[in-house]
């Protein structure tokens, strides 16, 4: 995969789960998990609905108490950029593109704005950087999917973010559009060095650029390279049961993962 | 009623400058409302609260209705109705659809407790009457002064609390990812509510409540989707409704309500027209390099 793998391995990590786990009432949905997040790493989150994948993030985020374990954040809170998942504005949210962008740069403060000519340019600054200058005036009621998750990076980079985490940024886009928010998010990760953990169902868009894979199911995880994790031996063992992993060209297609895991994604889904 | 007397008692103007005088009071008071409503009713469209506006000013109705039968300030009885009711339904923090039955059971409760207190009343008929359809009162210098104190200071807290408001109602994930306090705004935001409704209420009542806080809100976010200009627009709409209001209510025998919602519904309609041809004819502000491409050829090339 990556050409750098072992670079961002030598580097100090920004954050640390250090026997971390996450259970609700008596459901663990994952124990015992040691992950250190490094500066440039593009580390992937998979695993079924339900498996914990979102409530790692709000762990991470510190939005969301451990069970057990500690969060270690060796970078300021405001360092943290988070991307959601697309979402639909109603048509008439009195909320430009440029305006999405702004919520990111000082949405944050106290008080009333004060410095709207340098917001302004900061915020066309980004626009420039995921190619959002010519909707900058829509309002995001109107905007495509696939418009909507460029402006949300361009919202996530106004922190100059050291750990960008990205829930789901993908869901319900196309698959052009899934392969252009996933290279911004790249190259961000390559650029600035900013470490990446990417919650996703689909791993194929950002498998040219995934480093490592943390895949959770049934209360266990694995972690490592993709090759390492998404092979047919190792997704057996997590779902205790017959997963097949075949490679076609640089796609990985995944099948027999158990029945009732489908059931719970098509609902949720 | 014959059509001459009808048109009398809802248009007025006879001694139209005397009157215009001794209300001033009524007319400034209009104006700082309306300030406050197209203010504070922005959020309440951004965070879909407009069925608990109807809520808290029956609550607010139930609490005004007491304080006259026990004869305390009624605008004292008011407040506390409608800021014990926003914080009742702040602090349950349910989602929308709780919420919204939580508010459906409270209002004819509310409703029913202040019949209960108006008709164990014996004072005047008109001051239960105002209480649910607003009139101009003769607001003392004393009354508009504290009206104008009250909502100032809630006007402050808004402007304190302006940016992350804005974000958390916006964009409540991305904002509590972020770090901005939204459970804390959310309270915040219904506590200046439940203030600025107890406000008001005595202007235009607590039925009509909806009329101030929200439609000239609402309106403006038909026609703009700058986040700057619907609240400019949104306080100029409030502001000419309760003026205007007050300017056509003076010499009619009617309460100020009819023309206060008549002037917003018109200014809603308008805007909702507006925002229809907009939608129609695709003008949006997105930038199309077709289109500029195709303006910059010369006429005839383009078969």
């Amino acid at each position: 995969m990556n050409q750098q793998q072992s670079a961002p391995e030598a580097a100090a990590p920004v954050m640390s789960l250090k026997g971390g786990g996450l259970s609700f009432g008596h459901r663990a949905l994952w124990q015992g998990l040691d992950l250190d997040i490094r500066p440039g790493e593009f580390l992937a989150v998979l695993g079924a609905n339900g498996s914990g994948k979102s409530s790692l993030l709000k762990v991470l985020l510190g939005l969301l108490p451990l069970s057990e374990g500690r969060l270690e954040r060796h970078v300021p809170r405001e360092k943290l950029g988070y991307v959601p998942q697309q979402k639909n504005f109603a048509p008439d949210t009195a909320l430009r593109a440029r305006d999405l962008v702004a919520l990111g740069v000082d949405g944050h403060r106290w008080g009333i704005r004060r410095d709207r000519r340098r917001v302004h340019q900061v915020v066309d600054g980004l626009l420039e950087k995921v190619g959002a200058l010519d909707y900058a005036r829509v309002p995001v009621g109107q905007l495509s999917g696939g418009e909507q998750q460029r402006l949300r990076i361009a919202q996530a980079m106004a922190s100059d973010p050291q750990v960008l985490l990205c829930d789901e940024p993908l869901l319900s886009l196309d698959p052009r559009h899934q392969n252009v928010v996933s290279a911004l998010v790249n190259q961000r990760c390559r650029e600035a060095g900013t470490a990446v953990v990417f919650v996703t169902h689909e791993l194929n868009p950002v498998l040219p650029y995934v480093d490592r894979v943390l895949y959770l199911a049934q209360g266990r995880f694995r972690i490592g390279t993709p090759e390492e994790v998404m092979n047919t031996e190792t997704l057996s063992e997590l779902y205790q049961g017959h997963v097949e992993v075949v490679r076609s060209h640089d796609r990985l297609l995944v099948s027999g993962i158990p029945e009732q895991i489908h059931h719970e994604q098509e609902e949720v889904d | 009623m014959d059509p001459n007397s009808f048109w009398s008692s809802v248009f007025n103007f006879d001694n139209y400058g005397e009157l215009l005088a001794l209300l001033q009071n009524s007319l400034w008071a209009g104006a700082v409302l309306g300030v406050l409503g197209g203010l504070v009713g922005v959020f309440v469209v951004k965070r879909d609260l407009s069925f608990a506006v109807h809520g808290i000013s029956e609550l607010s109705f139930a609490g005004a209705s007491l304080a006259l039968l026990l004869g305390a300030d009624v605008v004292l009885g008011s407040l506390i109705g409608s800021v014990a009711a926003a914080l009742l339904l702040g602090l349950m923090g349910l989602k929308a659809r709780e919420k919204n039955s939580l508010i459906g059971v409270l209002m004819p409760f509310g409703l029913g407790l202040g019949i209960l207190f108006l008709s164990l009343y014996q004072g005047r008929a008109a001051n239960k009457f105002s209480l649910l359809t607003g009139q101009i009162v003769s607001v003392d210098t004393v009354q508009l002064d504290a009206l104008v104190v009250t909502a100032a200071l809630v006007m402050a807290a808004l402007a304190v609390l302006w940016r992350p408001l804005n974000f958390a109602s916006d964009d409540p994930d991305v904002a509590a990812a972020r770090g901005v306090p939204v459970k804390g705004l959310s309270l915040a935001f219904m506590l200046i509510l439940g203030v600025s409704v107890a406000l008001s209420i005595q202007i235009v009542g607590a039925l009509l409540v909806l009329a101030l806080l929200i439609t000239p809100a609402a309106a403006a976010f038909k026609v703009t989707g700058s986040p700057l200009l619907v609240v400019l627009l949104s306080v100029a709409f409030a502001v000419t409704a309760t003026v205007g209001g007050i300017l056509l209510a003076l010499g009619g025998s009617i309460p100020i309500s009819p023309y206060v919602t008549t002037i917003s519904f018109t200014i809603y309609l308008a805007c909702w027209g507006i925002g229809a041809w907009r939608r129609k004819t695709g003008r949006n502000g997105r930038r199309l390099r077709v289109a500029e491409q195709r303006a910059a050829e010369p006429k005839g090339v383009s078969a």
